[in-house]
């Protein structure tokens, strides 16, 4: 299996990344100044590389296909983001937050990275505070935490709901700064459709420009793939309509390693589907999870009586109500990690307990929180004999104040006051720890192409702890790359301009050229939705929350029959030189009518459950996740070779040499 | 519900566009206003027009991508939201819906209730930032305390999502809200204060070089803005940009 090598460098692991930065090359100031860089997404990963590597004095060029970088979806990100400071007190450090990473990720993740990204997690927030991010901050001036969950620490550092939003604002500012210098150059509504690889080394990309439609070629000496996940393959999910697999699955055909497509992330607090036009799913910040309490009732009659609407929820007793996750898992409580709690509403809903119309839906309570938060201001307030409405009224103030914007979301959206009736939650797909396989130095298979943020595989194993991902983005792109490329980039000084006009670049094009000639003049009968939706089914049913082998086996087939049918009778309205919205979304349903085969090759060939990939078959008596440790510690990495299906593996076999590896256990 | 919804379709920057009208029924209470309109561009698509292109998203409120005028109104008649939070519960069975884009000198349209806000864009890289270098060589984030009202104050401005209904909704087309909410989180952060002249200085140079209009103090600008961004903002701004303008 040789052709994996993950670069670790030697020694202890607490050493291995200053001992790395200190023995790699460095390209000089003046040389820098001679080289271009790519970056294709503009989240807090590809933000965070494009200003770094622009101030350091690289030519960046960034690419987006919407109309502002700012507009990423890392924006939405909402809960925190996780760093070792131990402003708590409460004994964290880097160690812990490796520790739980690794643990979280169910013993799936890479050692060296996970352990990296742990040391520069203090790093980010110093940065961060340094550029304006307005975090939450205490009466006494200094920063706020929160918990999340899978941890037994206060690590989690947020703006209010919108903690994404305020880092990639930050981010974007420092991308401003380097636009105003000339050093980076925007392209923004600008779609990248293939990677152009010249003598075995990543030398620019095509792009469509959705203005006008034209198609570009640019070079560079090496390019960036940060165009985040793949969790749109479901067609409903938290990711933004936009948010596409394209530039990912581009340089995976043309060479890149894709690594454990079928680890994807099943949030377990989204507001549930309310029916067939449904576009898109709403996240619940995890943080809610601090103060609300998730139940189902305890009988069946109750359950059944709610979904007819003949019984409200706030009438039901505290002794009939099931709190199945502090049931189950005691320790941790309603701060098990998400893949928990996701399967544990599943298991609870498929039993009959749900509370929604579908039988889809479970609660998210307020009313303790309140009831304590309210007494905790009286006593504060020093109001004597309050009234429990005075301390209810208190104490939802002080809810608002930490989630006022979800819970104005929920409204919205459920048309229901959270504030008066405890809130509907469901799982929905939310995020992918699968991606490109990348080496220690977040370079994919192919020379010069780099992959950061959720585009990767490298920090998350089979799942992510809540507020690791724009810790992961942001240490991708501040910390790690400007610093790996560089040693990469060294030995390019001298190469000079990547010329646009040679046999590599004129191939790339025109194969970009006749597949939206193909779409366009194709004759079909049927919407790309059409068929988004349909992909997005077979993924839910057979290679979602649970699998198994016969059911991914059924998958496969009516995915790879989709795709036949895609490319028979699809209809794109519209002309190839024009905005044109359904001609984006052709090419995006395309790359995930492959992807989606992949997926589920990937989840029938891992005979094992951890993380958020649970097998039916491999469960313990307590319907807990059963990890086959002796033959399935490895990162599985694909190697195209024509057809999804016939994609070749090859295996990263993971060592923990500084954790011992467990049962996962959160009781 | 069936409704008429009126459109404004232009097929690119230089065409001249119009209202077109169409019917649209089985509309659900329950869909946002952007999954009536897929829902309307399917039909269209199965008929073989071409579909109405808008701008949209993360369709949650916060990637500021979505914009449209909505019966007169950006975002439509619901307050403190995006139009992808607008529901359709906020209408009736039978009602008649006018859908235009934003219109304002400084956000041309691209197409249909698509407009170029790429003005925005240069104000913010006028000097919308801090200069510190991303090298993480900074001090640790809790050497400089801040206090609770001033850091909540600079995160309520800090919200602004850049969408522009603030343009939309002004008569003047003015950006005073969008360009004064930056500025002030920035000036009212110890970190920010430091280049809080220049900074001021640049952003309103760009933002006049752009074609918007002046503040006439009306306040439709913070009635519509879905993230609830205050005018103390602009009136903070404006000291500002005295202070920096008699240095």
């Amino acid at each position: 299996m040789g052709v994996l090598d993950s670069k670790v460098p030697q020694g202890p692991l607490a050493e291995k990344w200053v001992k790395h930065k200190n023995d790699i090359n460095l390209v000089n100031p003046a040389n820098k100044r001679n080289i271009d860089v790519i970056v294709v997404g503009t989240g807090l990963a590809g933000g965070s590389a494009a200003a770094t590597l622009a101030e350091l004095g690289y030519n960046v060029k960034t690419f987006c296909y919407q109309d502002s970088p700012r507009r990423a979806h890392s924006i939405a990100a909402q809960g925190g983001i996780n760093a070792a400071k131990n402003y708590q007190g409460d004994g964290d450090s880097d160690y812990r937050l490796f520790y739980d990473t690794v643990k979280g990720g169910d013993y799936r993740a890479r050692e060296a990275n996970v352990y990296r990204l742990a040391e520069v997690s203090g790093n980010i927030i110093d940065q961060c505070v340094a550029q304006g991010v307005p975090f939450a901050r205490e009466y006494g001036g200094l920063l706020d935490n929160r918990s999340f969950g899978g941890v037994l620490v206060s690590r989690t550092f947020y703006a209010k709901g919108q903690t994404g939003q305020q880092l990639l604002l930050g981010c974007y500012s420092a991308m401003n700064r380097q636009i105003n210098r000339g050093k980076i150059k925007s392209y923004t509504r600008h779609e990248m459709l293939d990677v152009v690889i010249v003598d075995g080394k990543a030398r620019g990309i095509i792009a469509r420009n959705l203005v006008t439609g034209e198609i570009e070629r640019h070079s560079a000496h090496a390019v960036v793939i940060a165009s985040g996940g793949y969790g749109n393959v479901f067609f409903l999910s938290t990711n933004a309509m936009g948010s596409n697999a394209t530039a990912a699955w581009k340089v995976h055909k043309k060479g890149a390693f894709f690594a454990n497509p079928c680890f994807t992330q099943i949030h377990p607090t989204c507001i549930p589907v309310s029916g067939d036009h449904q576009s898109k799913l709403t996240l619940m910040s995890e943080s809610l999870r601090n103060d609300g309490r998730i139940w189902v009732p305890k009988k069946l009659e109750d359950a059944q009586a709610i979904r007819e609407g003949r019984l409200k929820p706030t009438e039901l007793a505290e002794e009939d109500r099931d709190y199945y996750l502090e049931r189950r898992y005691p320790a941790f409580g309603n701060l098990v990690p998400r893949d928990v709690a996701s399967r544990a509403a599943k298991e609870r809903c498929d039993a009959g307990f749900g509370v929604n119309k579908t039988g889809e839906a479970v609660y998210l309570d307020f009313s303790s929180a309140f009831m304590r938060y309210g007494k905790e201001a009286v006593a504060t307030q020093k109001i004597e004999n309050a009234s429990e409405e005075k301390i209810l009224e208190l104490g939802k103030q002080v809810v608002e104040a930490k989630y006022g914007n979800l819970f104005q979301m929920y409204e919205k959206i459920v048309d229901e006051n959270p504030y008066e009736t405890p809130m509907k939650i469901y799982p929905a797909v939310h995020y992918t720890m699968g991606g490109l396989w990348v080496d220690y130095n977040l370079q994919t298979t192919v020379p010069g192409l780099f992959a950061a943020g959720e585009a990767n595989f490298s920090d998350h194993g089979a799942n992510r702890l809540g507020a690791s991902a724009l810790m992961q983005g942001l240490a991708d792109g501040y910390f790690v790359l400007p610093y790996t490329m560089g040693d990469y980039l060294a030995a390019d000084i001298r190469t000079g301009k990547i010329p646009t006009d040679s046999k590599e670049f004129d191939e790339a094009e025109s194969r970009v050229r006749e597949q939206l000639e193909k779409f366009i003049n194709s004759k079909g009968t049927r919407s790309v939705d059409d068929f988004h939706k349909r992909l997005g089914k077979i993924m839910w049913n057979k290679v979602g929350m649970s699998r198994n082998a016969e059911g991914l086996k059924e998958a496969i087939e009516e995915i790879k029959a989709l795709r036949e049918e895609f490319w028979k009778d699809v209809k794109v309205p519209g002309g190839i030189n024009e905005m044109n919205p359904e001609l984006e979304k052709a090419g995006r349903v395309a790359d995930f009518l492959e992807l989606g085969e992949l997926f589920a090759k990937d989840a029938l060939h891992r005979e094992e459950s951890c993380g958020g990939h649970f097998r039916e078959e491999y469960q313990t008596e307590e319907g807990e996740a059963l990890r086959d440790d002796e033959n399935f510690m490895y990162v599985a990495a694909w190697e195209f070779t024509g057809k999804p299906g016939d994609a070749i593996l090859h295996k990263e076999e993971l060592k923990y040499e500084n954790i011992e590896v467990k049962t996962r256990s959160y009781k | 519900m069936n409704l008429t919804l009126k459109i404004w379709r232009q097929k690119d920057a230089n065409a001249k566009g119009g209202i077109q009208t169409y019917q649209l029924g089985g509309v659900d209470p329950d869909m946002s206003f952007l999954e009536m309109l897929d829902v309307l561009n399917q039909e269209l698509i199965e008929k073989g027009d071409e579909p109405v292109v808008f701008d949209h998203d993360c369709r949650e409120g916060i990637c500021g991508t979505c914009s449209l005028q909505i019966n007169g109104e950006p975002h439509g008649p619901d307050r403190g939201i995006t139009t992808c939070q607008l529901h359709m519960r906020m209408f009736k069975d039978g009602d008649t819906i006018t859908i235009e884009p934003f219109r304002a000198a400084a956000f041309p349209v691209i197409k249909d209730l698509v407009v170029d806000r790429t003005s925005f864009e240069r104000i913010q890289q006028a000097g919308g930032y801090i200069s510190v270098n991303t090298s993480g060589n900074t001090q640790d984030a809790n050497s400089i305390p801040v206090a609770k009202d001033k850091a909540d104050a600079a995160f309520y401005a800090a919200t602004c999502i850049g969408c522009g209904a603030c343009v939309a909704a002004c008569k003047n087309a003015s950006a005073m809200l969008f360009t004064s909410a930056k500025v002030s989180q920035m000036a009212l952060l110890p970190q920010g204060e430091v280049e809080a002249t220049r900074r001021v200085l640049a952003m309103v140079e760009q933002m006049d070089k752009e074609g918007f209009g002046n503040c006439t103090n009306t306040g439709a600008c913070e009635i519509e803005c879905p993230k609830g961004i205050s005018l103390e903002n602009i009136a903070r701004m404006n000291r500002e940009y005295l202070k920096a303008s008699v240095k």
